[in-house]
């Protein structure tokens, strides 16, 4: 049945969908309506579950991790600095193997404060474990929460699972959704009966325990690593076995136009909707240019990426986040997919743009794509990564000072 | 209430805690635990946050019979409440057997208790958790070498709290924790001492009648830390309770009612002299000062409580 939900709406729908047991939750906006939704249907018993407010997403993300231990399908949902104020348990649920499904609805991060989105919250997580799907439209959000279980509650992976979806641009927007039946949905994804691993009276076992030796320790985080590495395979089975019961594939990489481009967009997120318009005006003007979403930020699918960008003049990497004093995060890894390809691009430029839910326009999009041009015909390649912003953004910022009391600010 | 724990002898003779772990030799804290698990039995989980009984468990050594489960410092009662709560969403789904419910024990320190971890308490109590907490209080961050917590005497050296000739230890006064979750009504809190193992296992026992958060705040003299010898626990704990500086006591729905009152209370300074932490109130100089303020504090205390 198709209804128009919003991106929290479609996280809420999947949740439901799941059978989850288990909801520890703490409000931050954007992410509130999936929490609010949730409760609201326990109180209907139009699901069974427990819903549980805690005191901040630290004792939250603990909860949940303890509780998905307890052999629960548990899930939870943040947002920004909510993500970073349970950052320490974000780490040992991984480390704990638990498989809990957290929606991550992102807004950049303070100070300033605000609340529109980029991606340095969710990928400040990029080390701890979590796999983490990042999403486009509403459809997907749904589509990812429902596999996201299927990928963390696999023997091979047994790792929690991030979905991430832009605040605003997706949370609060609504969209055309399939909504998948439920007996569809319980056949694609069994009941949880973990196998090993976890809390009860009849096998007593010692969780989290400390690991002093640094062999054992090195073994441990090895394991991590690997089962994070199995999640690509396994989330090709997933998403085959996925598009076989309810007809759309998602991969690991999304593309746009790209098979006959010779430039190539990166991108990830909501965002990439502007992109594909922005290319789709490009080709009109005779530009090659072509786009290449990565669904899947870890485990990074570094071959897939490789073959996907083999042969390709150049690449830009737009990232939403900015790795202050570094620049865009996901850049150098971009790069360190290609580095060892036959066919490597003559140039892959890095830009930053979209930091605090700012639209990426047309003209910063043909901008970004004469710069590739620019760069296949002998301009300096650009080593620092390319800070977006345009005169209407210098303009509008100018009258804000001005209201402020800075009025004297130059160029 | 008639209790099956008359004397030392009605201890349960079965041990959940076997001998064998990296805890210091004559470890207070670690006596409690052990009667708590053996008072808990085998169908118990121990959830601990960051401290001294993190080193009860190292891979691949366990002391426990029972489940152990070690968390973060902060949040221990909010992975009490992650088990409890999965544990009854999943014996009501018919998920899990009734026979593998656990009994849920949160562990932590002073420091947690006090500082850190106490948003996460406060929580706990105030949701109404069915689960026991026991902090072992050492009055000090014990495991990483003895540092002032908001747990620790006034007038106490710790590694931060270092007497000079200009500070005379802690200037801080020692948090009321009793006091601080008793304002939350919780359905059960008490104090304890490895000193009065008889007054643990009525308390244990007592508690173990109620659902919902049931307290315990133990005093455990910590002998690396105090600065005694491990032979002197007991003793150091015993003259706690008879100085009147470690009132026994209990809170039922935040009635207080002391379990044990002594007719006539020992000076402060027979507990104070028996440990190094306190040393420099006696030597080279008594400093009267700060022994009279401690002495006046308890009075003060028991006047305001039998009156």
């Amino acid at each position: 049945m198709k209804e128009l939900l919003t991106g929290n709406a479609a996280v809420a729908t999947g949740v439901r969908l799941c059978n989850v047991d288990y909801i520890p939750a703490y409000p931050i906006t954007p992410q509130t309506e999936i929490i609010e939704l949730l409760s609201r249907w326990i109180n209907e018993r139009k699901m069974i579950a427990r819903f549980v407010t805690y005191d901040s997403e630290h004792s939250m993300i603990t909860g949940a991790g303890a509780a998905s231990l307890t052999g629960a399908r548990t899930f939870t949902a943040t947002s920004s600095q909510g993500l970073l104020y349970a950052f320490e348990m974000l780490y040992n649920l991984s480390g704990w193997r638990a498989p809990i499904v957290l929606a991550n609805v992102s807004r950049a991060l303070a100070a300033p404060i605000t609340m529109e989105p980029d991606h340095n919250d969710v990928l400040a997580a990029r080390d701890s474990g979590f796999i983490q799907i990042h999403a486009e439209t509403c459809q997907e959000v749904l589509d990812s929460v429902i596999m996201a279980y299927r990928i963390a509650e696999d023997n091979r992976v047994r790792l929690p699972v991030i979905v991430n979806l832009d605040g605003f641009y997706l949370s609060y927007t609504r969209e055309p959704v399939m909504v998948p039946q439920e007996d569809e949905v319980a056949k694609f994804l069994p009941q949880y009966r973990p196998t090993f691993g976890y809390l009860n009276a009849s096998n007593p076992i010692s969780m989290g325990v400390s690991v002093l030796d640094s062999s054992a320790y090195s073994y441990f985080k090895y394991q991590i690593h690997l089962a994070s590495l199995n999640a690509l395979r396994v989330h090709e089975e997933v998403s085959s076995e996925f598009e076989k019961m309810f007809g759309r594939r998602h991969g690991l990489t999304d593309e746009y136009m790209l098979n006959d481009a010779d430039y190539v967009i990166v991108m990830t997120n909501s965002f990439t909707t502007m992109g594909k318009a922005a290319v789709a005006k490009l080709r009109e003007e005779g530009k090659k240019v072509g786009i290449l979403r990565i669904r899947m930020i870890r485990p990074f699918p570094k071959q897939e990426i490789a073959k996907k960008l083999e042969g390709k003049k150049a690449v830009a990497v737009i990232d939403q986040n900015i790795s202050v004093g570094s620049g865009g995060i996901l850049y150098p890894e971009i790069v360190s997919a290609l580095y060892h390809i036959k066919e490597r691009p003559g140039a892959i430029i890095s830009f930053v743009g979209g930091l605090g839910g700012k639209r990426i326009s047309l003209s910063e999009f043909r901008h970004i794509a004469s710069t590739l041009e620019g760069a296949m015909s002998g301009e300096a390649p650009k080593v620092q990564s390319v800070l977006l912003f345009t005169e209407d953004n210098w303009s509008s910022v100018k009258e804000m000072l001005k209201i402020a009391g800075k009025g004297d600010v130059n160029g | 209430m008639d209790s099956k724990y008359k004397t030392l002898k009605d201890m349960p003779l079965e041990e959940e805690l076997v001998p064998g772990t990296l805890l210091c030799a004559g470890c207070g804290g670690a006596l409690l635990v052990r009667i708590f698990e053996k008072m808990l039995g085998p169908n118990a989980i121990t959830i601990n946050a960051a401290g001294c009984m993190t080193m009860l468990s190292v891979f691949p050594y366990t002391p426990f019979k029972s489940s152990w489960f070690y968390t973060a410092m902060a949040s221990a009662p909010a992975a009490a409440q992650g088990v409890r709560d999965a544990l009854d969403m999943l014996i009501e789904k018919k998920k899990v057997d009734k026979k593998d419910d656990l009994k849920v024990l949160v562990l932590t320190g002073d420091g947690a208790a006090s500082g850190i971890g106490l948003q996460a308490t406060s929580a706990a109590i105030h949701r109404g958790l069915d689960f026991y907490y026991l902090v072992y209080d050492n009055e000090a961050y014990s495991n990483t070498g003895f540092q002032a917590s908001e747990s620790s005497p006034f007038g106490s050296a710790t590694k931060t709290t270092v007497p000079t000739d200009i500070i005379e230890g802690s200037t801080l006064q020692k948090k009321d924790l009793f006091e601080i979750w008793r304002a939350h009504r919780p359905p059960y809190v008490a104090t304890i001492s490895p000193a009065y193992m008889t007054d643990v296992m009525h308390k244990i026992e007592k508690s173990s009648q109620i659902t919902g958060p049931k307290l315990f705040i133990a005093h455990s003299p910590c002998p690396p830390g105090w600065g005694i010898d491990s032979d002197k626990v007991i003793r150091v704990a015993k003259l706690a309770v008879e100085t009147g500086i470690w009132p026994l006591k209990e809170a039922v729905n935040g009635e207080v009612r002391h379990t044990l009152i002594q007719g006539k209370r020992l000076p402060v300074e027979e507990y104070l002299k028996t440990q190094e932490r306190f040393e420099h109130l006696f030597k080279p100089v008594r400093k009267e000062k700060i022994i009279a303020q401690l002495q006046q504090s308890v009075d003060y205390y028991w006047k305001s409580v039998t009156k």
